[in-house]
């Protein structure tokens, strides 16, 4: 499934992150899942939520630089060499991973977030996986 | 030594007598010579023959950096280029050099004026004179050699940079005199401690230092560290080059050339000339140049003269150390940086207006400039490779425009602090 992801980019200063997150807070935007890039001197908060456009509104009024990127959603197993599995399937078909974080896990399922070079090729890869 | 005592020690009436005669003959001239001076003195109704003496000054037309800019490269040269025999230039605010020209006749009035300061300075024929200014477009290297060779002492042609070699030319050819920037001077000081070399070891005994400004207690520095007198000597391209003035060993301001370079002060904002004394921009018009000579031109440096005699013997008008600029422009690492050429970098970048501040910092003896950019929409990026890539590109895009080493840091939006609607561009945080 391809859904929209929100960035932000933050400097390495106190404060920041916990802004972010009580501005979403506040608008009553739900955060399900999110991953940090950090470099020395700055960061990008990728984020994925209940309602990315409304997210992007708020935090732009807020003035945060602010884009949103289609990433793809993919189960694997949740068991050892689930991951391995998804990834090695992945690589067989040439499909190459930017980055990708980990977004929520039950029993039997653990569900991560990709954002590949390709996400229309990657999508129709994953459409016939079943994890 | 007082290389020329007619000169150097004539009463005011002389002086005003012999600059009357050439600011007569500058103004014929350029008017006939170089039609943005005519437009300019037609537009307020001047004619050559209303300059009647240095009194009438004032009158004139001024010229700013655009002037020479706008006539690129040689609009504002008033003889054939079969005349002139050399070219240097500046960096100028938009990329775009200003560029002057020398006669032959220029080249031996410039080398009079260095050697007549590196007599202020006091050195002699016998000294040994280690020219550590770049020698190239910039007029540091070549208007220092060519003063010393007319002197007679000798000459170490060794050029900017090189520090270890500086040294050690230094130790096997005993040079007495070392000319470059204060700021090197005190780098030169850092690398001989770490070689281990003693100054008292040295025959260093005068540096001439120019090109940025420096303050008092930076002397003191130099002049602790190398066991050296350091004078100051003051100059720009558009004027000469280095020699416009120089101070004497009284150490009490810099002693203008002034039978060739007529010093103003005026007021930045009004444009009137100040009460004696009294501190405002320096203004400078040439009088004996022949390749591209200049009225009043504006230096946004500012001073004050003094007119009374120095202890030294000499006549000549004194300039205080220059205090501040009446524009926007640094002096980096002797680099003269203007914000709207950093602006002009960033806009080609991007499709909206950039956001940034320069910081200047001197973080042990060299100058160090930072640059904070706001990462607006236009320049975020997802990706971290990405926003990497565009902080190398801002980075060798000013390194190259400006010709010195940038830091870039890139920050939020709307962190850089604006005052009235409009950023402040600028924090200069050397204590000079």
């Amino acid at each position: 499934m391809i859904i929209k992801q929100v960035s932000v980019f933050l400097e390495n200063k106190s404060g920041r992150l916990s802004e972010v997150t009580r501005i979403l807070g506040d608008a009553g935007i739900n955060i399900s899942a999110f991953t940090i890039a950090d470099t020395s001197d700055f960061g990008i908060l990728r984020m994925v939520l209940s309602d990315p456009d409304k997210a992007c509104t708020v935090l732009k009024a807020s003035d945060f630089s602010v884009k949103t990127t289609d990433v793809l959603l993919a189960n694997s197993s949740n068991k050892p060499g689930g991951l391995a599995e998804l990834l090695e399937l992945l690589n067989a078909k040439g499909a190459f991973i930017e980055y990708m974080y980990a977004f929520s896990m039950n029993d039997n399922k653990a569900t991560i977030v990709i954002r590949p070079t390709n996400i229309q090729k990657c999508a129709a890869i994953l459409e016939e996986y079943k994890g | 030594m007082i290389w020329n005592k007619t000169i150097e020690c004539a009463s005011r009436d002389e002086m005003a007598a012999i600059q009357s005669e050439r600011l007569i003959r500058t103004v014929q001239r350029v008017y006939h010579n170089i039609p943005s001076y005519r437009t300019k003195m037609q537009e307020m109704g001047l004619v050559p023959g209303d300059i009647k003496s240095v009194e009438d000054i004032s009158k004139l037309p001024f010229t700013i950096k655009s002037d020479l800019r706008d006539n690129y490269p040689f609009g504002m040269f008033t003889v054939p280029m079969s005349e002139i025999v050399r070219l240097h230039a500046s960096s100028g605010t938009t990329g775009k050099p200003t560029v002057v020209g020398y006669t032959r006749n220029d080249l031996q009035m410039w080398a009079e004026v260095v050697t007549r300061s590196l007599g202020m300075a006091g050195v002699h024929q016998k000294d040994i004179v280690q020219v550590a200014y770049g020698y190239g477009l910039f007029t540091g290297g070549l208007g220092l050699h060519y003063g010393t060779e007319n002197l007679g002492a000798t000459v170490i042609p060794i050029s900017g940079g090189n520090t270890q070699k500086q040294i050690q030319l230094m130790q096997d050819f005993g040079s007495t005199v070392i000319a470059c920037t204060p700021s090197y001077a005190l780098f030169l000081a850092e690398v001989m401690k770490d070689m281990g070399v003693a100054p008292e070891s040295l025959k260093l005994r005068v540096g001439i230092f120019g090109a940025e400004p420096w303050s008092e207690s930076m002397r003191k520095e130099i002049e602790n560290k190398l066991k050296i007198k350091a004078i100051d000597i003051y100059g720009l391209s558009e004027v000469v080059g280095p020699g416009v003035s120089c101070e004497c060993e009284y150490q009490c301001g810099m002693h203008v050339n002034e039978d060739h370079f007529i010093p103003e002060i005026i007021n930045p904002e009004t444009l009137e000339p100040v009460a004696p004394g009294e501190i405002g921009e320096l203004v400078f018009s040439t009088i004996t140049k022949e390749g591209i000579p200049i009225l009043r031109y504006r230096t946004r440096d500012l001073t004050r003269l003094i007119y009374d005699k120095c202890q030294c013997g000499r006549t000549l008008v004194r300039m205080e150390k220059c205090m501040g600029r009446s524009d926007d422009m640094l002096i980096i690492r002797g680099v003269n940086v203007f914000p709207s050429q950093v602006e002009s970098v960033l806009l080609s970048m991007s499709e909206t207006e950039p956001h940034y501040l320069l910081i200047v910092d001197r973080v042990g003896t060299l100058d160090v400039l930072k640059l904070m950019v706001e990462v607006q929409e236009q320049f975020f990026s997802d990706e971290v490779k990405e926003l990497e890539a565009l902080k190398k590109k801002i980075t060798s895009n000013i390194q190259s425009t400006l010709g010195i080493s940038v830091d870039v840091k890139l920050v939020e939006p709307k962190t850089i602090e604006r005052t009235a609607g409009k950023a402040k561009r600028v924090i200069d945080n050397r204590k000079i």
